[in-house]
């Protein structure tokens, strides 16, 4: 290893701070939720999240949230996600491929427009009693 | 650089790997996460980083799961398999593995909704749980080494004393000197031609304080930023850590930290291109607590017996090799480059009018919440033992707090709204110390706990000068002899006129303090020394030699049935009946060792 000057310090903190940066906590711009229940998996969420974790790592943003949870409920349309923009209400999309998924990615995350042909609605179900 | 360096992952699992945590298997849990993931095919989303000490060491094994700060505790090899199929691959967080406060129904998932954090704030340990310690890159990732950046290149020597005075940092090791007018002393000594030397006490040694053990694990890179703005402060080239041996982790994470931060070159010569020249060497101490007062502690050093002398001259005249040396605590270095980066002002205002910033507590002995915490000064003990630390178990009463380790004191029940600073826990006759705080509850016999602390200081004194050799000799004689129902009524009074003598002419700190469990129990249980004495007694029946057992007959026969186990076990042949009629103790050849009490089932056998 060569001796730091203050700006290498400085290139080693932005570049180890992408990385770490999800351990913050912080406010996120954008959150992407892949359903991965038992029929999600098997209808190859895990494709759809790794084609979300390619997108995100090449956009190198730092602002956006990649998560997964429980079947949404909607079996028969799996693999699906929802995409929150913060302030907006949250886009579920059906039908998932590959190739959708970076649509969605491009337009939606990034642009902040709602890629209407593959989306499902709007709005999640209520959680309050 | 590594390749994990470079990549995104979705999740970030955060285990502990603090002492506390890794002697409840915590490197397991790694590597069976690790192992688990690899078989769910997870290994390009999920990173399992090791941390320092979390804090919570009562719920260990501990892991978070980064993004959404999960908190799963005392984890099991065996709950992993699941814990990975339902949280990390179908999104379903585990609920049985979650945080329940004693008496509550449901789990906490949060970990900032949990009390025993929610109140801490955090500075000398900003990293715990976010880095791994033995990653320089993770630790420059939060702002690490920014502010060394900032001191040699931005500012001055006598700007960086200043903001450290400006802040009112004060010895977090026990003392409670001002941190800034000890570097401007330091600054100002001649040399004669010689060198400055920084030193960074590590040499824990109160029972119940891990502190600096646990900053040294979970965020070597503080503590050696610190030192060298401290360095470029004093004009020093060169620093050493005394740390006892005793801590395995602590030193091998420091050791690797170093080869880091010396291969970065922010150690060694010309750091950062500001051609300021400092290195560190480690010394490893052998254990004696005499060797955390800071002449005992240079003497050690330089090789000679850990002995200490008479102050003055201070280290800052006199240190090691009698040039001017430059002492502080593990903690106190942590802190400096936060005042650094963040300002003397925004650290001020944090704490009370005379103790500023934040105090790190390890929270130990009869209560709910073991554990590492960090509070800003001036908090109460009420919130520290009820809110953070969740009260005491089994529904017992709180009776006292011992702050200040061996050199500090007892503080009763009726303080608890006391809020803590340096002077007001001097004021109530303990002291702040390295932040030891043992939790009694009322089982606790208070001449019993005087007797502990003088045992330790005695067997831990070096001898050197007589009061302390002797003072606490004699001190550890008569507390015994109250404990065993030899006391006399002149005890009392002889042991006050000892501990006066001792405090005024022993030679250091040690002997100075020694006598401040046993004062401080004096001041507020004076009534159970006079039961002692007077009656024989100890009325939380530890002191065995003065309780009396007796078996209830009605109990023991009607609900127990004669069960026959107290007899069983007695070594002694002092229980007389057999099974299905009532037993009852000869008293005359009872030996008092509460065996019989310990073993009933049914409570028939009653202490008094």
């Amino acid at each position: 290893m060569a001796k730091l000057t203050i700006d290498d310090l400085k290139k080693i903190k932005e570049k180890a701070k992408r990385r770490t940066e999800l351990r913050e906590g912080g406010d996120y711009r954008a959150k992407v939720t892949v359903h991965m229940g038992t029929c999600g998996i098997a209808a190859g969420a895990r494709k759809i999240m790794n084609a979300f974790m390619d997108e995100l790592e090449q956009s190198k943003s730092s602002d956006i949230l990649l998560t997964n949870s429980g079947c949404a409920g909607l079996c028969s349309r799996e693999p699906m996600a929802t995409v929150e923009l913060s302030g907006q209400a949250p886009i579920k999309y059906i039908d998932l491929t590959e190739q959708k998924t970076k649509e969605i990615f491009q337009k939606h995350v990034i642009g902040g427009n709602v890629v209407k042909k593959y989306a499902l609605g709007k709005g999640s179900e209520k959680t309050d009693a | 650089m590594e390749k994990a360096n470079e990549k995104a992952y979705r999740l970030h699992l955060m285990v502990c790997a603090g002492t506390a945590c890794v002697s409840n298997n915590s490197f397991g849990i790694k590597d069976a996460l690790e192992k688990e993931i690899n078989k769910q095919g997870l290994e390009d989303e999920v990173l399992v980083v090791t941390t320092g000490c979390n804090g919570f060491c009562e719920r260990g094994p501990l892991l978070v799961v980064q993004p959404g700060n999960v908190f799963y505790q005392q984890l099991e090899e065996k709950d992993i398999p699941h814990l990975v199929e339902e949280h990390f691959l179908k999104g379903r967080p585990v609920k049985k593995l979650m945080y329940k406060p004693p008496k509550e129904k449901s789990p906490i998932p949060i970990l900032s909704d949990i009390n025993f954090f929610k109140k801490q704030v955090l500075i000398a340990l900003r990293n715990r749980g976010l880095i791994d310690p033995e990653k320089i890159d993770e630790y420059i990732a939060r702002d690490g080494y920014s502010a060394l950046a900032k001191a040699l290149t931005e500012m001055e020597p006598k700007q960086i004393i200043n903001e450290v005075k400006d802040s009112g940092l004060r010895g977090r090791g026990g003392g409670g000197f001002p941190t800034g007018l000890k570097w401007e002393f330091v600054s100002k000594s001649s040399t004669n031609g010689q060198e400055r030397y920084i030193v960074c006490n590590g040499d824990e040694g109160d029972p119940g304080a891990f502190m600096d053990r646990s900053i040294l694990e979970a965020d070597p890179h503080a503590v050696i930023e610190g030192m060298i703005i401290g360095a470029k402060a004093i004009g020093a080239s060169k620093g050493f850590v005394y740390v006892r041996n005793e801590y395995p982790l602590a030193v091998s994470r420091l050791i690797k930290a170093l080869e880091q931060a010396r291969g970065y070159g922010l150690l060694g010569k010309d750091i950062l291109g500001s051609g300021f020249d400092f290195d560190i060497k480690i010394v490893r101490g052998a254990g004696a607590f005499v060797c955390g007062e800071e002449t005992a502690l240079m003497a050690s050093i330089e090789g000679r017996l850990g002995e200490p002398r008479p102050r003055p001259p201070y280290p800052a005249e006199k240190g090691l090799w009698d040039n001017p040396t430059c002492i502080n605590n593990v903690e106190t270095w942590a802190n400096v480059p936060v005042i650094i980066n963040r300002s003397a002002d925004w650290y001020s205002n944090i704490g009370t009018k005379t103790s500023k910033g934040t105090k790190v507590f390890s929270l130990v002995g009869k209560i709910n919440n073991t554990g590492l915490v960090e509070v800003p000064m001036g908090i109460t003990l009420r919130e520290i033992i009820e809110d953070i630390g969740g009260g005491i178990p089994d529904g017992k009463k709180f009776k006292a707090v011992q702050t200040g380790g061996p050199s500090g004191g007892c503080i009763p029940a009726k303080n608890i709204d006391l809020p803590i600073d340096y002077e007001s826990l001097t004021e109530v006759g303990s002291m702040m110390g390295s932040g030891g705080m043992v939790v009694m509850d009322e089982d606790t016999c208070m001449v019993d706990v005087a007797k502990y602390f003088i045992s330790f200081t005695q067997n831990e004194s070096c001898g050197k000068c007589t009061p302390c050799r002797e003072g606490t000799k004699a001190m550890y004689e008569i507390l015994d002899r109250i404990t065993k129902g030899e006391g006399k009524e002149e005890d009392i009074d002889l042991l006050e006129d000892l501990a006066k003598s001792i405090k005024d002419s022993a030679l250091c700190g040690l002997g100075n303090t020694a006598p401040n469990p046993v004062l401080t129990t004096l001041k507020y249980f004076k009534d159970e020394y006079e039961i002692h004495i007077k009656e024989k007694k100890c009325p939380a029946h530890v002191c065995r030699e003065l309780n009396t057992y007796t078996i209830d007959e009605k109990t023991c026969l009607d609900v127990g049935h004669g069960c026959d186990l107290c007899r069983k076990n007695c070594s002694a042949n002092a229980i007389s009946g057999e099974t299905k009629t009532a037993h009852q103790v000869i008293q005359e050849k009872c030996i008092k060792c509460g065996v019989c009490y310990d073993v009933c089932r049914f409570d028939a056998v009653k202490v008094k």
